[in-house]
């Protein structure tokens, strides 16, 4: 494997994954945010089929959209089965109810006077969720991170439906699988190195954004 | 200035405080007492319309609350939590939180938050983060927060309960001399009739959901309006 495959394999891996972050995010932090603040009836229900989300094994994930995104299936004239788009959605799909699930979780653990109080304070609903999202920034982070995980290290969904097609939808998870298939095993660890580097490199960077609050107080004047 | 009619407010399914009618004039303290889940914190919430009445209904300023707009409405008045309920932000930005929500001028906002910060003496804690504040600082800080909005109404809901009693009895008296230097109208939640009898005009008294007397202390002790609110004082500390 030349230098130029494995940097294109690297950089298709961190995109898809970063899409489907990004996608995750926009659906989650309002669904997960609606949820927690709501009060109506099915809530628990709905709760209850995101926290099962959360668990979605990601091959079912892929084979429900290899279905539809197959030619003969209801998207096929959509044609983006073995698509980078396609590993896009189903990474969604995976990621989403993870971000949904821990910002409800997030949101559900601050004081609920706090909303009250925010009210009190003349805020308007928008405001309110602003500063609540601002209060639980540190689990919300937490929720990104769970999200971006949950993806870059998933192999079942993007192999069946982005079919591991060199230079189109190689990502660094289907890479190794299909190194260690063929007995490369020191090619699949230099990936697997590779891989894991990345993660580590971006959840550095997003513990460090998540971190600099704590060590604002950490430096501030003690406790009376 | 405030006026409530036949209220009547339902929670988990049942009543949880009637009153028929009650009264609160322009710049007077209202002090409101009873036993633990009484009805004196949904009273609170009912006039900041945290809470919507079943039926009756509260009039603010001769418009019906439940037809003046709700954000309208709330940006007039300003609730104090017996928790301070502050932000993971600087005293100062604490402060200045509800002048922000209202989209003041940031010079404007400036002014009025060290304004307050100087009057109660809190100046030395302004850049430091709320969770580094003691209780009474913290309480402090949540009653600036409160009064820089400089609002109609102030709901101030058991504001010293949590704290140690010297810092209360600091706090109580700052506190009622805000009022009084303010002429400001006043809606105050507590446990304590000495409290009570300090800081306000007239003492409500609420037991089992229902508003059963209204009067100043000293009325209210010598000539308890029926058999609950005489058994009521006699469990109060004295």
């Amino acid at each position: 494997m030349f230098d130029s495959e494995i940097a294109q394999i690297t950089l298709l891996s961190l995109q898809v994954s970063a899409i489907a972050t990004l996608i995750s995010l926009l659906i989650g932090l309002p669904f997960g945010t609606w949820l927690a603040l709501g009060d109506f009836r099915g809530r628990a229900f709905i709760l209850s089929i995101i926290n099962t989300g959360m668990a979605l094994p990601p091959v079912v994930v892929g084979l429900v959209i290899a279905i539809m995104l197959w030619r003969s299936g209801p998207l096929g004239s959509l044609r983006l089965i073995y698509t980078p788009i396609a590993i896009i959605i189903a990474q969604t799909i995976i990621a989403a109810p993870v971000v949904t699930g821990l910002t409800a979780a997030a949101l559900e653990a601050l004081d609920p006077r706090l909303r009250q109080q925010l009210l009190g304070l003349g805020a308007s609903r928008g405001q309110m969720v602003w500063y609540l999202w601002r209060e639980a920034r540190l689990p919300l982070l937490a929720a990104l991170m769970a999200g971006f995980g949950s993806v870059i290290s998933e192999v079942g969904a993007s192999m069946m439906v982005g079919g591991n097609i060199r230079g189109q939808t190689r990502v660094l998870t289907t890479a190794i699988v299909l190194e260690t298939s063929k007995g490369e095993f020191g090619t699949a660890l230099a990936l697997s190195t590779l891989l894991l580097v990345l993660t580590y490199l971006i959840n550095l960077a997003l513990t460090w954004i998540q971190q600099r609050g704590r060590k604002a107080d950490w430096q501030s004047a003690p406790r009376k | 200035m405030i006026e409530i009619r036949k209220l009547l407010i339902q929670r988990n399914g049942r009543d949880a405080l009637q009153i028929d009618s009650l009264d609160i004039k322009h710049g007077e303290t209202l002090a409101v007492v009873g036993p633990n889940g009484a009805g004196k914190s949904t009273l609170l919430l009912a006039l900041a319309r945290l809470l919507k009445p079943s039926d009756g209904g509260v009039i603010f300023n001769g418009s019906q609350l439940a037809r003046l707009d709700d954000l309208e409405y709330r940006r007039k008045i300003s609730f104090v939590f017996q928790d301070p309920l502050l932000l993971d932000m600087t005293v100062e930005q604490n402060i200045a939180l509800g002048l922000k929500f209202r989209k003041m001028p940031k010079e404007e906002i400036q002014a009025r938050v060290w304004s307050w910060i100087k009057h109660l003496e809190i100046e030395s804690l302004a850049k430091r983060r709320a969770s580094q504040l003691s209780g009474g600082e913290a309480q402090r800080v949540s009653l600036a927060r409160a009064f820089v909005l400089e609002p109609e109404l102030l709901l101030l809901d058991e504001p010293f309960a949590a704290l140690d009693p010297p810092t209360r009895a600091k706090l109580l008296e700052d506190l009622s001399a805000l009022l009084a230097q303010d002429n400001r109208t006043a809606v105050f939640v507590t446990h304590n009739l000495n409290e009570a009898a300090k800081l306000s005009h007239r003492i409500a008294v609420i037991v089992n959901g229902m508003l059963r007397q209204v009067g100043t202390a000293k009325q209210i002790k010598s000539h308890p309006a029926d058999e609950t609110v005489k058994a009521f004082l006699q469990e109060l500390p004295q």
